[in-house]
């Protein structure tokens, strides 16, 4: 794989990954489009910028780890991974069927190269500063890097991981919070409201970050920023868009969890051009 | 038929705790976490002699759980512990999810497991824990009897890849083998010959049991009593040969009898050669305050209990049901 800082080469990346995301689900006629495309450049920017990692040697103990907490954004992991090298790119459109390696939640059993299997909200914070110990005592530079959804971390378990990872000043871990506004059932300021997100995690010991999650160039600047604190553990605030770049599924609840048609698709594509 | 001393041992928890600090010094990758349990479950032991390899959790169990699976999956070996009824309920989904379905390298301690806790009550007691944990596919069950084979199965289970769930007790245990004693994860240990029935058993339930076969032995009646310490995977030769030559079976353990040891047992012998059974167990019911010993004589854990049973058990076995 190719690794690049050039916001314009990463963003020509983000539009392939998005088609790719929308042809998987569409092919799959289940899924979960708007959450992977809000989540599309911080995982391209990770895997193509920032994470230090050896595609063609998976299992590197040095390697930057990274954790999809909100697993049902698989598809956007799928097709990030797909494009760096580390599974097949011509299987992607099996998602979802018997025997496919692209289940409908990350599972370590059919990639290896994953680094857990998740779809059940609230673990991958937990996971990851498991991680970060493992690093610590092993004196390796590896850091760990964790996606969660903002309906996820109403998940208790999120907030014991966030007193954990302060209290044990895990610095080389750093959560990103695909922060789109949306969940399952509507709006997440209707459903169980985050604010004051950033006060709640300052106040559980963590950096934060606030930016706009579709901006590269402040991606790569948080992640370096991430990189610079010492300490504290880093939480990134990645203000998102569900269905990021189809306009009929931007801020729309309706596309947390449903397939597009083949009409659909073919509209969705002629955007991404 | 062996004759067994029971001299009064440590608790098996203690077992755990020295284990582990052997195990620390043998292999640089062994970690721990607890949950702010540590002078109860003695992992605190392991923290004073390798305090950068003992993590403290502080009291929140699920997130324990998955930081250990973190650790198992970066490579370490990691151990988790703290009472069994928290361990298993709290961390449950964590257990299932980042330990069971990756198959990750995951080594579960509860202890203060079955009711001999004592005067700390039901919400404490665990007796659900080993039916949860066999419900974890993959898992591997272990149940010791006493501080020797408590001290070299905990050993083992850093030797295997793979997730495991190990119960502790509270209270002292009789000593069972004697210290050279080898064991192996998945096969039952012979504790006493006999044909006209088996009693099968673990944890705390061993000692009672051989004491009941002394007894039922002076009546001239011949039980050959298994102590089941892995109860997944189970050791269905030992079962079904039991079930083929004594042709009635009865199973006693510190649990719920929902769930635990017996229901195992008994898939194995309907599995291989039915027989009759009866089981001694926990009944339905959350048990109370007490004094241990007050609490094993009320629920039925004594040795008298397990020969009622088992005559019970011989006159079906005769009856021919």
């Amino acid at each position: 794989m190719q690794k690049t800082s050039n916001v314009a080469g990463l963003q020509a990346i983000c539009k392939s990954v998005r088609r790719s995301i929308l042809e998987m689900i569409t092919h799959a006629k289940s899924g979960h489009p708007g959450g992977s495309l809000s989540a599309v450049e911080t995982v391209v920017t990770l895997y193509f910028d920032v994470l230090n990692h050896r595609p063609e040697e998976p299992a590197w103990v040095d390697r930057d780890r990274f954790i999809l907490s909100k697993g049902h954004a698989c598809p956007v992991l799928y097709s990030v991974m797909a494009e760096c090298g580390y599974t097949p790119k011509d299987q992607l459109n099996t998602l979802r069927q018997l025997g496919s390696i692209y289940q409908g939640h990350p599972d370590v059993r059919f990639i290896p190269a994953l680094e857990a299997s998740t779809g059940s909200l609230g673990l991958g914070v937990s996971l990851a500063l498991g991680m970060g110990i493992a690093a610590r005592l092993n004196a390796s530079p590896s850091r760990t890097y964790v996606v969660l959804g903002d309906g996820e971390i109403q998940e208790g378990q999120i907030w014991e991981a966030a007193m954990f990872g302060a209290f044990h000043k895990l610095d080389n871990v750093v959560a990103i919070v695909d922060y789109n506004k949306i969940q399952l059932d509507g709006w997440v300021k209707d459903i169980m409201g985050l604010e004051p997100l950033v006060d709640k995690w300052i106040s559980f010991g963590w950096h934060v970050i606030r930016l706009d999650g579709h901006n590269i160039a402040a991606l790569q600047a948080g992640f370096a920023e991430a990189a610079a604190t010492k300490g504290k553990p880093t939480v990134i605030i990645a203000d998102t868009v569900k269905g990021k770049g189809v306009s009929f599924m931007e801020n729309n609840p309706k596309w947390h969890g449903v397939a597009p048609t083949a009409d659909e698709l073919k509209k969705a594509l002629e955007e991404l051009q | 038929m062996a004759k067994y001393e029971l001299k009064m041992g440590r608790a098996t928890r203690e077992a755990f705790g020295e284990a582990l600090v052997e195990l620390g010094r043998e292999n640089k990758d062994v970690v721990v976490c607890d949950a702010d349990l540590s002078k109860s479950t003695m992992t605190y032991a392991f923290g004073k002699e390798f305090p950068e390899r003992f993590i403290e959790c502080g009291i929140a169990e699920s997130n324990m759980v998955a930081i250990g699976a973190g650790l198992g999956s970066a490579g370490k070996i990691p151990f988790v512990s703290s009472f069994s009824a928290f361990l298993l309920n709290k961390g449950f989904e964590q257990l299932r999810v980042t330990a069971a379905f990756p198959k990750v390298n995951l080594k579960a301690v509860g202890t203060h497991s079955g009711i001999s806790i004592g005067e700390d009550g039901p919400s404490q007691m665990s007796i659900e824990d080993i039916s949860l944990a066999c419900s974890l596919a993959g898992f591997t069950v272990i149940a010791p009897c006493d501080e020797i084979s408590m001290k070299a199965l905990v050993k083992q289970s850093a030797a295997v890849h793979g997730p495991f769930f190990i119960r502790a007790s509270r209270a002292k245990a009789a000593l069972v083998y004697a210290k050279d004693q080898v064991f192996e994860i998945g096969k039952a240990m012979q504790l006493t010959d006999g044909n006209d029935v088996t009693i099968i058993c673990n944890g705390l339930l061993v000692a009672e049991c051989l004491r009941a076969a002394e007894t039922l032995l002076a009546e001239g009646i011949h039980a050959r009593v298994l102590d089941m310490h892995t109860v997944k995977p189970i050791d269905r030769d030992a079962i079904a040969r039991a079930a083929a030559e004594t042709g009635v079976i009865v199973v006693a353990e510190e649990h719920l009898v929902d769930g635990g040891l017996g229901v195992r047992v008994a898939q194995v012998v309907c599995e291989t050669n039915p027989c009759p059974m009866e089981f001694i167990g926990v009944q339905n019911t959350y048990a109370e305050s007490g004094t241990p010993d007050d609490l094993l004589d009320k629920y039925g854990f004594r040795a008298s209990d397990v020969i009622a049973t088992t005559r019970k058990a011989l006159a079906r076995k005769k009856k021919g049901s």
